[in-house]
């Protein structure tokens, strides 16, 4: 299942994540009032990355939104947009600036409906371009997916194909709590079929990206693709590993890991945040309290971001990460009980 | 009697029955604050709590011009706001006392009580953290077009926070329809204003956002009343926001914490004689609105009411236990 198995009677193109998300923002500009687009530079611009692109000159700037660099207060006003009813997606120009606005983040929209016992909402979706690999260093390469995921009242997402970039933030926007969108910086070029049309992908589901017999990697963002790489290199040894997208970080799908990990007995992790107290212990806890437990034939593994800021010479930088031929070796060493 | 150019603002821009609701507001906040304070001493609620007692002119007067549609932000010192926004006290009680009648269903007590029915988009346990939601109110009665005005209440405290001055610049550059009130007690816990904030009027920092700003004694129902209201009708005119700050005085310490050891009985004392419902009301008598039997019978009858909440309250439901992840997100649709 390399490829997944697509309804002949859905049209798709071949665009960009960075285009698919474009997409998706328009489609919802046109289609209600209510959306409006907020971020540092997305007008004119068309944001840091491009990804809002002309989107300003077919909505206009009360629409889509330069802000003043006020993260915090940015933020807030969206917070307050969205509880008084628009639906704004809100732009961070990346991720690491939300460090600026995670009193609104985490107090104020991820509370607002528990605080006040369901009486409001805050149908909100927070973007953040995401993940190293940029040669931005330490402040403009941080993987926060964690630390967000801590949350209760948040769901964060990470889509990794142009096609579930589109529709988990129409799923993102659609949803009646605030979310928090990883894009991760290196996929914005990436091309891949995109379905037209308004579609959602649901939240809190993973998906199997390739099925094997011998191990189950989980990985999100960009790993999935090193990932699937490795594992194209580890079939030709004869070793069968299935590969799973995460897709959400709250919620995680346990069924789809538990019946993968059941499945093949071996399970690795493999995210870019920092390796220790991340998306990894979570999953491996997970497995560790579940039926699948009594099914694992080797250790659980986890490959993650060293214990270090995000360095700026590329070499340092790349080590910093997990790389494909790591997670070939670690899963190569798993497969043959080495570990 | 003529409402001549020396009558008081409020008594000539007000009929008398919303003037008398207002005294009625005023002592509601009152005897609600006692009684919560009475409540707590008795070991009947737990937590902590944050009363208003000596601001009531304040968050009742600055709620005179709003309708239901019109929004408003509070503070963790916020019943007074939430009364003067229109919530009833029997479901503040409930709230107070952790039960499924209160506001929030009990999920979050005194630092979060509001009525969101009537506008109130609630109180907040964060220094400022209201204030970007005001703007954010005030964008949305902008983008859709509804007319409505957001007052943001905050602390002299909160005017040395980021979020402040982030906000109010974002509401001047896009001209948002939302008035700050700024509720100066003099002291953001024990650190009095001239310790902690460069300029001596909180309202001097309107200039910087190229905003009117206008300081005005707090305990004068009518002062309050008339800086407010030329404020909120400036934002409906789609003049943009503006700043208005009300000097007064908490009677009670910042929180049951509080042992008052950075202010002296005097000022308190000085204080506690100025006090604003007692001013108000003689202001009502002395311009024939209000007569001394017609202010005991409005008083008499908020104590009832307060007395008849907090019952209310003791007779609440307790949540269930299993309900503890309850509202963390929406109901799934079925």
């Amino acid at each position: 299942m390399n490829a997944p198995t697509r309804n002949p009677e859905i049209q798709t193109r071949e665009l960009s994540y960075a285009e698919a998300i474009r997409e998706a923002m328009g489609m919802a500009l046109a289609r209600d009032e209510r959306v409006i687009l907020m971020g540092e530079d997305i007008g004119v611009y068309g944001g840091a990355f491009q990804v809002t692109g002309d989107l300003v000159e077919r909505f206009g700037p009360d629409r889509v939104r330069d802000t003043p660099i006020s993260e915090l207060g940015g933020a807030g006003v969206a917070v307050g947009a969205a509880l008084t009813g628009l639906r704004p997606i809100f732009e961070f120009q990346f991720s690491d600036f939300a460090t600026l606005a995670m009193e609104q983040i985490v107090n104020q929209a991820a509370k607002m409906r528990y605080m006040l016992g369901g009486e409001a909402s805050v149908p909100l979706v927070f973007r953040m371009p995401a993940g190293s690999g940029t040669g931005a260093a330490a402040q403009h390469s941080q993987s926060f997916e964690a630390w967000f995921g801590h949350v209760p009242g948040l769901k964060v997402l990470q889509p990794s194909t142009p096609e579930d970039a589109k529709g988990l933030l129409l799923a993102a926007l659609e949803d009646p709590d605030p979310v928090v969108v990883f894009e991760h910086k290196l996929l914005y070029k990436l091309k891949g079929h995109v379905p037209d049309g308004w579609y959602t992908t649901p939240i809190g589901k993973a998906a199997v990206r390739r099925e094997g017999r011998d191990l189950t990697i989980v990985a999100s963002a960009i790993m999935v693709h090193r990932a699937l790489a490795a594992a194209e290199k580890l079939a030709e040894e004869g070793i069968d590993v299935e590969v799973i997208d995460l897709r959400s970080v709250r919620p995680i799908d346990h069924e789809t890991i538990i019946a993968s990990v059941r499945k093949t007995g071996r399970l690795i992790c493999v995210y870019e945040g920092v390796r220790t107290l991340g998306i990894g212990a979570e999953i491996s806890a997970m497995i560790a309290e579940s039926e699948a437990f009594d099914y694992l034939d080797a250790p659980i593994l986890r490959l993650g971001g060293v214990e270090a800021p995000i360095p700026y010479n590329p070499e340092l930088e790349k080590a910093a990460v997990p790389q494909a031929p790591d997670i070939e070796a670690a899963a190569r060493k798993l497969a043959r009980k080495e570990v | 009697m003529a409402k001549d150019d020396n009558t008081p603002f409020a008594i000539r821009r007000y009929d008398a029955e919303t003037l008398r609701e207002a005294l009625r507001k005023m002592y509601l906040i009152r005897f609600f604050e006692e009684g919560a304070e009475d409540s707590y001493t008795r070991g009947l609620i737990h937590g902590t709590m944050h009363l208003s007692i000596g601001q009531e002119a304040s968050a009742v007067a600055s709620c005179l011009p709003l309708t239901d549609d019109d929004k408003i932000t509070s503070t963790h010192r916020g019943h007074g706001h939430c009364i003067g926004k229109g919530a009833e006290v029997g479901r503040m009680f409930a709230e107070f006392f952790g039960k499924e009648e209160g506001y929030c269903h009990g999920r979050g007590g005194s630092m979060h009580i509001a009525d969101v029915t009537k506008g109130n988009l609630g109180a907040n346990g964060i220094v400022g953290g209201g204030i970007p939601i005001a703007v954010g109110a005030a964008l949305t009665a902008k983008q859709l077009g509804t007319g409505a005005v957001t007052i943001c209440f905050f602390g002299d405290g909160a005017n040395n926070e980021g979020a402040f001055h982030e906000a109010l610049n974002i509401a001047a550059v896009w001209k948002l329809p939302v008035v700050f009130v700024c509720e100066n007690n003099k002291y953001g816990m024990s650190t009095s204003t001239e310790r902690s904030t460069a300029v001596k009027d909180i309202a001097q920092r309107a200039a910087a956002y190229s905003m009117p700003g206008v300081t005005v004694d707090g305990n004068d129902f009518s002062a309050v009343a008339e800086a407010v209201q030329e404020a909120v009708d400036r934002a409906r005119r789609g003049e943009g926001p503006s700043l208005v700050e009300n000097l007064t005085y908490r009677w009670r310490g910042h929180s049951k914490s509080d042992r008052n050891r950075y202010r002296t009985k005097d000022e308190i004392d000085s204080w506690i004689a100025r006090d604003p419902i007692l001013r108000f009301r003689e202001e009502l008598a002395a311009h024939g609105v209000l007569d001394a039997s017609g202010a005991d019978a409005i008083e008499a009858a908020a104590r009832r009411e307060v007395e008849d909440g907090i019952a209310f309250a003791k007779g609440g439901t307790d949540p269930t236990i299993a309900d503890v992840t309850k509202y963390v997100y929406a109901e799934a649709r079925s």
